[in-house]
């Protein structure tokens, strides 16, 4: 039966083409893969770089112009003048400000993070894991401004941070570190204590992810093996487990550093008036129309952004993103 | 493996974590509390009193409202066209190998590597250059750029989970390029361009940075949040809208994690 059945339906082993367009197309992409693969890209590729290469040369072209003092217009003719006015004392300060509280948030949002990342790499497990997980994500996908509203209520004089020390009979505390020069202010919420604690609260996320993917592939048995051969828990802590877990961390702190690099709502709404390289970038762009003067100082996190990736990459940090 | 099973933390260990997370909580249940606080001019705590009513004096504010929608419609489009270059992407780059292949990556992650205020304003000054006025259009021309990431990544993820010989085995069997798509491809990568879009749109929604340079005078809600920020007219509105925009983004990340979840490399990881 199925003997007479196929041989009374013979089917050839190469169908023929479905015919029409579409059957014409879908042949052709077959016998082409090279021509698929271009349409595909064609689309994403052009998209990006267009629209972003295009603009960051863009970008790049008009930190070489400058900017005609007396008209306020824009001179287009190659110069390094507007290069030459980063280095003006007040710039210079700026730029230091900025990379100074960078490094100082990466290193706090780091110490914060290995503890929790630690957790739950190592002791957290089937539900207590995607707690742990759901735990870092929700605060890193919620809004961005909404978080930083949410330390202006905090800070505020009148804010529960400042009801909460009182209850506590720690207001003395609070009133001494204010009375300090550089960190104190005249309340957390304008003061560059605040600044860093927002930031580190914003980008703490960043940290945590990377340090615990680092954490997940160190084995137990090595950390047992350590106290194994009379290691005390900070010996091997020093030289097994902070080793190891370099990479992620490093890793993170591309992600803390460069962001706070190039944030200037944060600074803005929670800190002095003193700037930050954003909101220098924001300011000449804006109100002082300098557009040369901006380009040339968002290229200063780009290069500093570039070392940083290129000293990351020869730790090995992207082996841990 | 492991020989720590059953293991239980230090106690140090623990409270760290337990600080650390709490840490990264609390505020954000804060801005639940004042959406219902009486107290209009300050930001005291603990709150005087307790009000339903600036729900309704935020219901009936236009100003929301035009943010709400732009902001919606933006999302809307910035996601659509993500999701197109990004599917697109995603399938070259995994189903073939090419020269440039890295490169390729590095392009499509570029946008959200770099500080948003670098492609904030070398969007502007390249809408400067070329003289295009501000539009609903910049405002998407800009989104979808760092949009395109979100999607690329969910979906490189499940390709490369996929096998390649199941579009074989559909081939084979007579189905031609456009059938397979559709009844093989297409539903194996559903759930993760699902994810993916979702997670765009709450990208979208949110951001600030790179919009404040590409809207001109039009505001999204995060440009209306920025402004009573940085000028309050009416405190209590902020923190209701503030509260609307913690669950509006909170939805679509709950439903992406759960859509990923089984085994998947994860949908939002390194936004």
């Amino acid at each position: 039966m199925t003997v007479a059945a196929l041989s009374s339906n013979p089917t050839p082993a190469i169908l023929p083409g479905s015919g029409g367009m579409r059957g014409a197309l879908s042949d052709l992409f077959w016998r082409r893969p090279k021509l698929l693969l271009l349409l595909m890209l064609a689309p994403p590729v052009l998209w990006l770089g267009i629209v972003y290469i295009g603009s960051l040369f863009a970008l790049l072209l008009q930190s070489f112009f400058s900017i005609d003092e007396f008209s306020g217009l824009i001179n287009r003719e190659f110069t390094l003048k507007t290069y030459g006015d980063l280095l003006q004392a007040a710039n210079l300060d700026i730029i230091l400000r900025t990379v100074t509280m960078a490094a100082l948030v990466t290193l706090a949002s780091a110490i914060i993070a290995f503890p929790i990342a630690y957790y739950a790499a190592r002791y957290a497990r089937g539900r207590w894991k995607a707690l742990f997980y759901l735990g870092v994500m929700l605060p890193l996908w919620s809004s961005y401004l909404v978080k930083i509203y949410a330390w202006k209520l905090i800070l505020a004089k009148e804010g529960i941070l400042t009801w909460l020390l009182a209850k506590l009979n720690l207001l003395w505390l609070l009133d001494a570190w204010l009375a300090l020069p550089i960190v104190g202010g005249n309340s957390l919420s304008v003061s560059f204590t605040g600044t860093f604690i927002v930031f580190v609260y914003v980008w703490l996320p960043f940290m945590i992810l990377p340090v615990q993917a680092a954490l997940e592939r160190v084995p137990g048995n090595l950390v047992e093996a350590s106290s194994d051969l009379g290691a005390s828990p900070g010996q091997t802590f020093r030289n097994v487990l902070f080793p190891l877990a370099l990479p992620g961390i490093v890793a993170g702190s591309i992600f803390t550093f460069s962001l706070t690099l190039g944030d200037y709502i944060i600074p803005q709404i929670i800190g002095t008036s003193r700037l930050f390289i954003g909101q220098a970038v924001y300011s000449q762009q804006g109100t002082a129309g300098n557009i040369p003067l901006a380009a040339a100082f968002t290229v200063v996190p780009i290069v500093i952004m570039g070392f940083y990736l290129w000293g990351a990459k020869r730790m090995g940090a992207f082996d841990a993103l | 493996m492991r020989s720590d099973r059953g293991q239980s933390a230090p106690l140090g260990l623990k409270i760290a974590a337990a600080c650390g997370l709490l840490f990264l909580h609390l505020p954000i249940l804060l801005i639940f509390v004042y959406a219902f606080t009486t107290e209009e001019k300050s930001f005291v705590w603990p709150p005087p009193g307790l009000t339903t009513q600036w729900f309704a004096v935020t219901w009936n504010r236009p100003d929301v409202w035009e943010a709400l929608s732009l902001s919606v419609r933006v999302a809307a489009i910035s996601t659509a066209i993500a999701l197109v270059l990004g599917t697109l992407c995603a399938a070259a780059v995994s189903q073939t190998r090419f020269f440039g292949r890295e490169a390729i990556s590095l392009l499509v992650i570029l946008p959200i590597a770099l500080p948003g205020i670098i492609t904030g304003i070398a969007l502007r000054s390249a809408f400067a250059l070329a003289d295009i006025p501000f539009s609903f259009w910049t405002i998407v021309l800009g989104h979808a750029t760092f949009c395109v990431v979100v999607v690329y990544n969910n979906a490189v993820a499940r390709f490369r989970r996929t096998s390649g010989s199941m579009i074989e085995a559909s081939m084979d069997l007579g189905a031609d390029g456009f059938q397979t798509f559709r009844h093989v491809v297409l539903p194996n990568i559903a759930t993760a361009l699902l994810a993916g879009g979702m997670l765009a749109f709450a990208l979208s929604f949110d951001e600030v940075i790179v919009t404040t340079f590409t809207a001109g005078q039009q505001q999204t809600v995060p440009i209306w949040m920025l402004e009573e920020l940085i000028r309050p007219r009416q405190r209590p509105v902020t923190n209701v809208v503030a509260m609307v925009v913690v669950l509006v983004t909170l939805l679509p990340i709950l439903f992406a994690y759960y859509l990923t979840r089984d085994g998947d490399q994860i949908a939002g990881s390194g936004k």
